[in-house]
């Protein structure tokens, strides 16, 4: 057993207890990153000067018996999406290869109080927009579990570099499914809090009524250990809740007697493999005998909740993406014969394939016309969509369904149409269209020993019950003891 | 073909984008496509449905409206493209 190989919990205890030093065990890690990373290729940036020097402060202020926070000396990553200052923040795009926020976004701060230490910067897909973090313009991150298959997306860096023990935790986000998803295709612990919990001051905007930050994590108790941290009240975001501070770990209860799980009988045959399913019948089966009662529901609108995500977050990305026009920040192309032409140049010069796709179907949804026929309709089903989970939840403490139809695919596998790789989304989106919280947790292996995730929905603010659901799944199954073979 | 190679042109435009003939034809039969599925909204009977206009029942946001510190324009200019006697500089604008 290596450092780099405990929890994030285990290692913030070894380190308080003096039993290491901060910079052994950032040492273990860099270690780590440097004999797997040009395979695996999670990080696009890494900030070892600055890592060692707030190692070496807080090795100080521990020496002194001084406080240092929840995270005192404990290594994550962030999704190069959300903004560090003076560290590079790309979005994995040509747009902003060399942009340098001056402020940190709030999650950051609120980590680097807690003495976390940040490693480095993950790959994504460009601008958060894929499944596969192959449209990054950088490059292609590997699935720890087999090279040769994508690790999922978007956060597929920050999923990577959990999975494979370069990082303790890291930070991803989540708009239709970019955390989820990943984590159940690379066998980690993916969080998507209740929409307004996590401050996005600083995370770069995708679709703003979808966005939400969550943790990657070995384990569910490291996943609330980082929620404590990140969630709560920001006055730099007007759409975070005013919810009261909570501390998740108390709900690590390993009991779910007659606490009641939904299953959405009509909505887990999407092209639901057959490895998933089984996967997931035992899942079931697991909660059933710990006692927890199993209800089945009907999810009528869920299945139309891709099509309404693909006019929502479009037509959000469309108008969140026009800021980039070559002017203040980002990009801006060498040759241009006017104002209009930069403007052209620079986005067409500084945007890859996926985002133009988006941006191009964001702008035909909201064009005269259209309008009422897709925005308005789509707005229109997502209240209906929300409707039926509120509903749900008046019987059931958690839904349980797949994460994923199927586990991680090959490279360019589905990258020809984007339809196809829209559909990997169908069970995390409609997650996002009601703003719930939901945890994918590793429930299993399929014929190629790829990964598959249980995912756990609860109502809106009751991550309580998910982090009970999800901690009884693990203390009662074996999945989150495997670890990659890299 | 839902969308149209005009379609497509008329978005581009809009979105200030430009494509080569050979990408005009792939975004015209993508945009077709992703339209296409799109379109299976519109069997959902929406009569007398409220729109989403948002997912938390918050209320106005508001704040006291009090002067305070702010970044130096030298560190707002620092991720600007081009820049001139401390501004931001772009083409000429006006003839």
């Amino acid at each position: 057993m290596e450092l780099y190989n405990l929890s994030l919990n285990q290692i913030a205890k070894k380190i308080k207890s003096k039993e290491v030093t901060i910079k052994e065990v950032l040492d273990s890690v860099y270690k780590r990153i440097e004999a797997l990373d040009e395979t695996l290729g999670a990080y696009i940036t890494l900030t070892k000067d600055n890592a060692y020097k707030k190692a070496e402060y807080l090795q100080e202020k521990l020496d002194k018996n001084e406080d240092i926070g929840i995270l005192g000396g404990v290594p994550i990553a962030i999704k190069d999406n959300i903004c560090t200052k003076d560290v590079k923040t790309t979005c994995a795009s040509k747009m902003l290869e060399n942009f340098v926020p001056i402020y940190n976004a709030t999650v950051i701060e609120r980590l680097e109080e807690q003495g976390a230490i940040i490693l480095g910067k993950t790959n994504m897909d460009e601008f958060a927009m894929g499944s596969s973090t192959e449209t990054s313009y950088f490059k292609k991150t590997k699935n720890p579990y087999d090279i040769t298959r994508v690790p999922g997306g978007s956060s597929g860096g920050s999923a990577t570099c959990v999975s494979a023990d370069m990082a303790y935790a890291s930070l991803g986000s989540d708009t239709g499914g970019s955390i989820r998803q990943p984590a159940s295709y690379c066998g980690v612990v993916g969080l998507k809090p209740t929409y307004g919990l996590v401050s996005r001051y600083g995370l770069i905007a995708f679709a703003s009524s979808l966005d939400q930050i969550g943790p990657f994590t070995k384990n569910v108790e490291d996943s609330a250990i980082m929620l404590n941290i990140i969630a709560g009240n920001d006055k730099m975001d007007s759409t975070c809740a005013n919810t009261k501070k909570e501390d998740y770990t108390k709900f690590l209860v390993n009991d779910v007697k007659g606490k009641v799980v939904g299953v959405p009988t009509n909505f887990l045959n999407e092209g639901v493999s057959d490895d998933v399913k089984k996967a997931y019948d035992e899942a079931i089966l697991t909660f059933e005998k710990l006692g927890a009662k199993i209800k089945n529901i009907n999810l009528e609108y869920a299945k139309y909740s891709l099509a309404t995500y693909y006019i929502i977050a479009t037509a959000e990305a469309s108008s969140n993406l026009g800021r980039y026009d070559g002017i203040r920040y980002g990009y801006r192309a060498k040759d241009f014969s006017d104002l209009n032409d930069l403007y052209t140049k620079s986005r067409t010069q500084g945007f890859g394939d996926e985002v133009k796709r988006r941006i191009m179907l964001g702008t035909y949804v909201l064009s005269a016309g259209y309008y009422d026929a897709y925005y308005k309709r789509a707005q229109q089903v997502r209240t209906l969509i929300i409707e039926e989970f509120k509903n749900a939840f008046k019987s059931c403490d958690v839904i349980a369904i797949p994460t994923a139809p199927s586990t991680a695919f090959k490279f360019n596998e589905k990258s020809k149409n984007p339809i196809e790789m829209y559909l990997e989304d169908i069970y995390t989106v409609p997650v996002n269209m009601a703003g719930l919280p939901a945890i994918s947790i590793p429930a299993g292996f399929d014929k190629n020993n790829m990964p598959i995730g249980l995912e756990l929905i609860a109502d809106a603010f009751r991550e309580d019950k998910i982090f009970n659901f999800a901690y009884t799944f693990e203390k009662n199954t074996n999945f989150n003891k495997v670890k990659p073979n890299i | 073909m839902s969308v149209s190679k005009e379609d497509v042109r008329y978005l581009a435009n809009l979105a200030r984008l430009e494509f080569t003939d050979k990408e005009e034809e792939k975004f015209t039969n993508d945009l077709s496509n992703i339209v296409d599925f799109a379109n299976t909204l519109s069997k959902v009977d929406v009569e007398n449905v409220r729109p989403t206009a948002h997912i938390l029942d918050l209320q106005n946001v508001l704040r006291e409206d009090i002067v305070s510190e702010s970044y130096s324009r030298e560190e707002i200019l620092k991720n600007a493209p081009s820049k001139q006697a401390g501004c931001i500089s772009v083409p000429k604008v006006m003839e």
